[in-house]
């Protein structure tokens, strides 16, 4: 395709887990969760077993693009923070670089202004993983170490065994 | 854009399902969603009207099974197909891996299907990608009603290049999973390809 797949190996895996899992620890959240913009889910951490992060990654992905679209109508920028407030549980949604969405739900034991702050800590450092990734993905490629890549055996009898 | 994650093992891929209004791309995805066991389906969302048009989209994650170790998830997506949704349709399309166009097969509609389906060719080039580079199924529904067009009429108005073609009614699900299974098969050998 357009060489925009999004891949992650196991020890960029392993550091997004840590920033997350340190930004649910020093905001206080009850959730915090990564998503492209295609509605993908990346990774979440914390309260997320009664949770349905699938539903919640795809219709995050939507509000997004929803509001960057009437952004650019109004001639604004993207609009880099969303913040929702309910009646328990907040909702602070914002971008880390420019194909990833980070999402915090919190409520009253913490407050805005800490996850704001937490948020924008662990973006930067987020924004440089997602860099080295980007490279590392094309270095590979380059490198072609596809020999041993797992796609591609692939048989159409694998993909029959799918819809079995 | 497809999603693979070496360290849990999943691949997830996204399919969207392109066509005019009423044309039956949401009656697919339910069909889909009824027909699928439990523990492979997620919620079946759909963002629609107090009259079920879809507003903005539906949205049905599988998870299917495993291919070589990976879990293999399809996340499949359905656009607004009325005209006015032009805005809602181009994000829908935000990385997107595969493309079934349900064509409805009423003569009425074939002024709609075309339209449909030059909207969908301009909205992904804006996004830089080749409608015709991209895996790509076909779908002729409602081949239930009476005098519908034949297809080869069909061929020649809306499948010109020849991508894989199914015969479908998807309110009964004839040719809904051959369709699906067509488009996930095309994803999967075009990561192939590249992975
Ligand atoms: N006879 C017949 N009716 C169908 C078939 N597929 C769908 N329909 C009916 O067509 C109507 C519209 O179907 P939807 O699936 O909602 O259409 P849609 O493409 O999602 O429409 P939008 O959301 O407006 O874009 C419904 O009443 C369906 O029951 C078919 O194969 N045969
Ligand atoms: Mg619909």
């Amino acid at each position: 395709m357009n060489g925009s797949n999004l891949v992650v190996y196991e020890d960029e895996f392993k550091k997004i887990d840590e920033e997350l899992n340190n930004l649910h620890r020093q905001a206080n959240a009850k959730v915090v969760f990564l998503v492209d913009k295609s509605g993908q889910l990346i990774s979440s951490v914390g309260a997320t077993h009664d949770l349905d992060t699938t539903s919640l990654a795809s219709l995050t992905a939507g509000n997004i693009a929803a509001t960057g679209s009437i952004a650019k109508i109004l001639g604004e920028q993207e609009f880099t923070i969303l913040f929702h407030e309910g009646e328990k549980d907040n909702l602070h949604i914002s971008l880390v670089g420019e194909r990833i969405i980070l999402v915090v739900i919190f409520d009253q034991r913490t407050s805005i202004g800490l996850v704001r702050l937490r948020v924008k800590k662990v973006t930067e450092n987020l924004e440089k993983i997602f860099e080295e990734m980007t490279q590392k993905a094309e270095q590979e490629k380059l490198e072609s170490k596809l020999e041993d890549s797992p796609f591609a055996e692939i048989s159409d009898e694998d993909i029959e065994k799918l819809f079995m | 854009m497809s999603f693979i994650n070496y360290s849990s093992r999943e691949l997830n891929c996204k399919i969207v399902y392109y066509g005019p209004g009423l044309c039956g791309k949401t009656t697919n995805l339910q069909y889909i969603y009824n027909k699928t066991n439990p523990q492979q389906k997620g919620k079946l969302i759909s963002l629609a009207t107090e009259t079920e048009r879809t507003l903005f989209f539906d949205f049905l994650p599988l998870a299917l099974g495993e291919i070589k170790g990976f879990k293999v998830r399809f996340h499949l997506y359905t656009v607004p197909g009325q005209m006015f949704y032009a805005a809602s349709r181009k994000l829908i399309l935000k990385g997107v891996d595969g493309v079934v166009f349900v064509a409805d097969s009423q003569a009425e509609r074939m002024d709609a299907n075309m339209e449909s389906l030059d909207d969908l060719q301009i909205n992904l080039s804006e996004q830089g990608y080749e409608l015709y580079s991209l895996p790509f199924t076909m779908q002729y529904n409602k081949r239930d009603i009476p005098e519908v067009v034949p297809i080869e009429a069909l061929n020649e108005a809306v499948n010109t290049t020849n991508v894989p073609e199914f015969e479908a009614v998807a309110t009964t699900g004839v040719g809904v999973f051959e369709t699906l299974k067509d488009v996930c098969r095309q994803v999967i050998f075009e990561l192939k390809k590249h992975y």
